[in-house]
């Protein structure tokens, strides 16, 4: 489906109560992005189309809007997802993951490098980009352990189906702080933040 | 107590959206929230309105706050650590009315609580966001005017100049001066300005459960420190950092380990310490606590008589 001929009668509603409802998402991810590996669940948010999960789509709804470039996975180009996008958020989207301010991921077999994203400016190390990389689950994979700002002592995970080497992109990313991305890992309706300060250990590795 | 959710003047028309700001707005605060976050201390710059007090009187923190704030919320605002000062109450019942949320005074139970330079004598936590109000969130500004050259300064870590600055005061005072707005080292890497608290409240930034956040309205910044950060303020191995203490204690509630601010009573020069946390003080009285002057009323008529020949 081409965004010129934007049928609406195939585009999934969005939130019910706009306001009220991307307050409580934000509130939910701030809190994660506060503290690293807390995992929220947003069964409540409208189900976005083509396997785009409950918590991309209700972080999408929340945060894009005109003023973010987002780079959207090529396996949704094209997509009612897209046009999803498009009509809820009104968010421009990119083919250039270097400009974009936020990132959807859901290809896990062709997600790019982390580094492949805008790591931010030495005095403006915001506008790197925000990376929502959608797995399997964030329950059930190999255990991971968590330490830096926003967690007390360590925090465990145990995330499935993330690239072989994502754990070894995560260190790279840490490592040169005040750059780098940040991300939020999505599965279905639920959410967990690594932002840049998030320092993880493979246990047994 | 929390005061209940009041009766909408204009219900069930809104003549403003809900929490004031329009919605674009609150998504670029946002997104700079959340990119604060991620990066503890640096400031992130910000598109902020125009708000309905002015500059100077809270508008980052009340911006921050709309971003924020939901009707589940229990919402509290301290001004020096006073729930009862002009500014406090006037912003409490801003919020009130246009974000339908329950407010209270007491540290305990309220979810966001919204300082001016005071940090809360009870220790936060967790599900708790300390929302602060900035005059200057650039704690190079003084010594380096140019926007230009302090963020290059941030950028390269080159924070020198700060510290030949504490040098000189120790050289010139023999201590370091500053009382408030005592500069700090977050997890060892961005210099921040804590906003104007008084440095007796610097160690509680350190490691606190609390999510806090700083808005800075007329200079257009947010940052932020997470939970459990490392929050250092600066010194020298042989000059220590050192809070206030005082000799006196609260002369209501007789509390010893309190912020204490000096009251002067007449014009021969009486003077009384009292909390500067409000709440802190009126719980420790209600559980019992009595300072020296507890119970005291104003002698009025002796107040207004002529002084004695």
């Amino acid at each position: 489906m081409s965004v010129a001929t934007l049928d609406l009668s195939r585009i999934a509603p969005a939130f019910a109560d706009p306001v009220r409802e991307s307050q409580a998402v934000f509130r939910e991810v701030m809190e994660c992005m506060a503290r690293p590996g807390r995992i929220t669940r947003f069964d409540r948010a409208p189900q976005a189309p083509n396997g785009l999960g409950k918590a991309a789509g209700a972080v999408a709804l929340t945060l894009f809007d005109f003023e973010t470039l987002v780079w959207l996975d090529p396996a949704l180009a094209e997509s009612e997802a897209e046009a999803w996008l498009r009509f809820h958020c009104g968010c421009p989207l990119t083919t250039d993951a270097q400009s974009a301010a936020f990132a959807i991921v859901t290809d896990m077999a062709k997600a790019p490098n982390l580094a492949a994203f805008n790591q931010g400016d030495a005095k403006y190390p915001d506008r790197s980009t925000t990376v929502i990389l959608q797995i399997a689950s964030l329950e059930g994979g190999p255990t991971v352990t968590l330490s830096g700002p926003g967690i007390q002592t360590t925090t465990d995970i145990a995330p499935q189906g993330l690239p072989q080497d994502f754990w070894t992109q995560i260190e790279t990313n840490q490592a040169q702080f005040q750059f780098g991305v940040d991300v939020l890992l999505v599965a279905g309706d639920q959410l967990l933040a690594l932002p840049r300060t998030t320092t993880a250990q493979i246990k047994g590795g | 107590m929390s005061t209940p959710v009041p009766a909408r003047a204009n219900a069930p028309e809104r003549y403003y959206n809900y929490a004031y700001l329009d919605e674009q707005t609150k998504r670029m605060i946002r997104r700079s929230i959340l990119k604060a976050l991620a990066i503890p201390g640096y400031q992130v710059p910000f598109g902020s309105r125009e708000m309905p007090v002015p500059y100077g009187w809270g508008t980052g923190g009340i911006q921050l706050t709309a971003a924020i704030i939901g009707p589940d919320d229990v919402y509290k605002c301290i001004d020096q650590g006073a729930d009862d000062t002009t500014n406090a109450v006037s912003i409490r019942r801003f919020f009130a009315n246009v974000a339908d949320v329950a407010t209270t005074e007491d540290t305990g139970e309220a979810t966001i609580i919204q300082t001016r330079h005071r940090i809360p004598e009870k220790p936060l936590k967790e599900g708790q966001v300390l929302v602060y109000q900035v005059p200057q969130p650039e704690p190079l500004r003084g010594l380096e005017a140019r926007e230009t050259e302090t963020r290059a300064m941030h950028a390269y870590e080159e924070y020198g100049l700060q510290y030949v600055s504490l040098y000189e005061n120790v050289s010139a005072y023999g201590r370091i001066a500053a009382t408030a707005g005592y500069p700090v080292m977050v997890e060892e890497r961005y210099l921040m300005s804590p906003s104007p608290i008084p440095k007796f409240d610097n160690p509680k930034m350190a490691q606190n459960e609390a999510v806090m956040l700083f808005g800075a309205g007329r200079e257009k910044r947010i940052y932020a420190v997470p939970p459990f950060t490392r929050v250092r303020s600066l010194d020298f191995e042989d000059y220590p950092f050192e809070t206030q203490t005082w000799e006196e204690t609260c002369a209501l509630c007789g509390a010893k380990d309190s912020y204490l601010d000096e009251v002067i009573l007449d014009d021969a020069g009486d003077k009384m310490f009292v909390c500067s946390d409000s709440h802190h003080c009126a719980e420790r009285r209600a559980s019992g606590h009595v300072g020296p002057m507890a119970g005291h009323t104003l002698d009025q008529d002796a107040a207004l008589k002529e002084p004695a020949q």
